[in-house]
């Protein structure tokens, strides 16, 4: 079991992974450091999961939809060997397994391919299904972000996650108001969230999702609630440790340049988890 | 003859029997359990069937989930909601995810009906066949759409299971068993290749008969896999007569017909006739008044037979000048 200060130190090292390749290879840095805390307790404390055996039946799962993030993601799971950690230079370039947006066929320990938004809820709730069907306890957490959201098939499947009971449901929605477009409330207003959830028919929980001790506290009341999924509503910031990202729709999508990364480096500062990729050829 | 039944109706038959014969069995509806014929299944093996209601995207997305999780879903629908409404989620969350989602989808073509053209998928075939990881299958009747369920629960990966809504009689038999990826020839014929694929092939057998009585012999060969296409058989077979007429109740854009002129096209160029819908909607009628309507009939393939046998004159006429 990992403490909140450790979970801090490899969220720090996700960060730096997250700036290191996006600004070598390109992709989407705010995003996936705003996820990082989630991403690191789900990987190094909460997951049931054998990296060892990806396939292994009874593990928790992990469900990425907003694909994007990606980057986040394949840190944890290098980090937590699934695969080398070499291997993360490869990002996006030519007959890589860490494609732009996730595939799934090319890496296990992906649950889903992602990246067209609006879909891993849908999924998640099959893979539920699944473990009902075999009376396995095993949780499913399915991260979206919050722009995605506005994806009529999310509502959909918020819809079916509540009608069929699926409380091994986790949906946690990365509210950090930013879209390609500009401010999510700008460009089409998705609040109230938790409303529209509790409508919905599900348990809402309402967090800072940068602040570790409530991302474990929200999973821990997720773990002993029965009868309905749960929506954590956890408020991010993207970019979050690097000033000049936070909260700047710029950084969606945008890879840092070598000076830009160089200063993020050192605002989110070092971990005590793991090394720094080298620097490749 | 037994009582004509329909290609839902042998996909319902399967799937109650598969219920027993595979706990990795489950199947989806959104709102449509009686009429695609899951409701036999719903009722003996409630546990596995999982009503989605009208969200055919989720219903996708469920499945594909089933799927990754070692289930072997079935999700079904009419054509149009799933090839089309949920024709992004069919790319992603089962082709791209190689899941092994089985997508049964009733109410395809013009056979639909009444409904009108808001109903009748004729563009569906073209729209999966092009997805890679995809298989297709277009069962010509209710024995071969049994027999394409039970198949596609033992095949790895999406397959799109087209099945019609009104009755035909049964065309297959056993001398030939189905196979995924397998044309069944019908009959043998010299002068002129029919390809069909799901009620086009009892059409195909009457042209041949009106053929044959005007002396032309057409071969019938029943293309029910769209994809994989059985290219060695449907080569083979054009060696024997040099042109070819497709029959599908569907556009002639990206169906059978085209899967076979692009095969062709580059691998054995002869005259192709295509008998289909004419890149247009269909309308309210019975499906027999519309099948004449668009040109889906016995007759058209005849003509169409006719015109491939002219042009290989042509040809032949050509190339010893």
């Amino acid at each position: 079991m990992a403490n909140t200060r450790e979970i801090n130190e490899i969220a720090k090292r996700i960060k730096r992974d997250v700036i290191q390749l996006t600004s070598k290879n390109t992709g989407h840095p705010g995003g996936a450091i705003g996820a990082a805390e989630i991403i690191a307790e789900l990987y190094f404390n909460r997951l049931h999961h054998r990296p060892s055996q990806p396939d292994w039946e009874d593990r928790d799962r992990f469900v990425l939809s907003n694909g994007h993030i990606c980057t986040a993601l394949y840190s944890a799971m290098a980090r937590s060997g699934y695969f080398p950690i070499e291997e993360l230079w490869t990002f996006r370039k030519l007959n890589s397994r860490l494609q732009g947006h996730p595939s799934r066929h090319d890496l296990p320990g992906l649950e889903t391919s992602a990246g067209p938004l609006g879909q891993g809820l849908s999924i998640a709730n099959g893979m539920a299904l699944a473990n009902r069907l075999r009376d396995s306890d095993a949780k499913i957490y399915c991260l979206v972000g919050d722009g995605e959201i506005q994806e009529g098939q999310v509502w959909e499947a918020a819809m079916t996650a509540a009608h069929h009971h699926l409380d091994q449901i986790a949906l946690i929605i990365s509210w950090n108001d930013i879209q390609i477009d500009g401010h999510v409330k700008d460009v089409m207003n998705i609040e109230p969230i938790a409303e529209k959830f509790k409508a919905f028919g599900w348990h809402t929980l309402e967090i800072d999702g940068n602040e570790v001790n409530q991302v474990k506290k929200a999973f821990d009341q997720f773990e002993q609630n029965t009868g309905t999924p749960t929506a954590i509503i956890a408020k991010t910031v993207i970019g979050k440790g690097v000033s000049f990202m936070e909260h700047e729709a710029i950084w969606h999508g945008k890879a840092p340049s070598e000076e830009e990364a160089t200063r993020a480096l050192d605002e989110i500062g070092t971990s005590s988890f793991g090394s720094d990729l080298v620097t490749e050829r | 003859m037994t009582k004509a039944k329909s290609g839902r109706d042998g996909f319902g038959r399967a799937l109650v029997e598969l219920g027993e014969e595979n706990q990795k069995v489950v199947a989806l509806c959104a709102d449509l359990a009686e009429s695609v014929r899951v409701e036999a299944f719903a009722n003996k093996y409630s546990e596995r069937y999982f009503q989605i209601g009208i969200s055919e995207q989720d219903m996708i997305g469920t499945a594909s989930g089933l799927a990754l999780a070692n289930y072997i879903p079935f999700a079904t629908t009419y054509a149009v909601f799933a090839a089309q409404r949920a024709n992004e989620q069919i790319r992603l969350a089962a082709c791209y995810n190689q899941a092994n989602v089985k997508i049964a989808v009733s109410h395809a073509g013009l056979t639909c009906g009444e409904d009108g053209a808001t109903h009748q998928a004729l563009e569906d075939i073209a729209s999966m066949r092009a997805m890679p990881e995809m298989t297709v299958i277009v069962p010509a009747d209710e024995k071969e759409a049994y027999e394409a369920t039970k198949a596609s629960t033992e095949w790895i990966g999406p397959v799109y299971l087209r099945l019609g809504r009104t009755p035909v009689p049964i065309v297959t038999n056993d001398t030939d068993p189905f196979q995924i990826g397998k044309a069944r020839t019908i009959k043998k014929g010299t002068d002129v290749s029919i390809f069909a694929c799901g009620i086009m092939v009892e059409r195909a057998l009457q042209a041949s008969e009106q053929l044959a009585s005007e002396g032309i012999n057409a071969s019938v060969i029943n293309v029910h896999t769209i994809k994989p296409l059985d290219k060695e058989a449907i080569i083979n077979e054009v060696q024997h007569t040099d042109c070819v007429v497709t029959a599908e109740e569907h556009s002639i854009i990206g169906g059978l017909g085209g899967a076979i002129s692009e095969l062709l096209a580059e691998e054995y160029p002869v005259p192709v006739r295509k008998v289909g819908t004419q890149d247009t909607f269909g309308e309210s009628a019975s499906p027999e008044e519309l099948l004449e309507k668009y040109g889906l009939t016995a007759a058209n393939i005849v003509t169409a037979s006719k015109k491939a046998l002219e042009q290989k004159e042509q040809f032949l006429a050509k190339e010893r000048s």
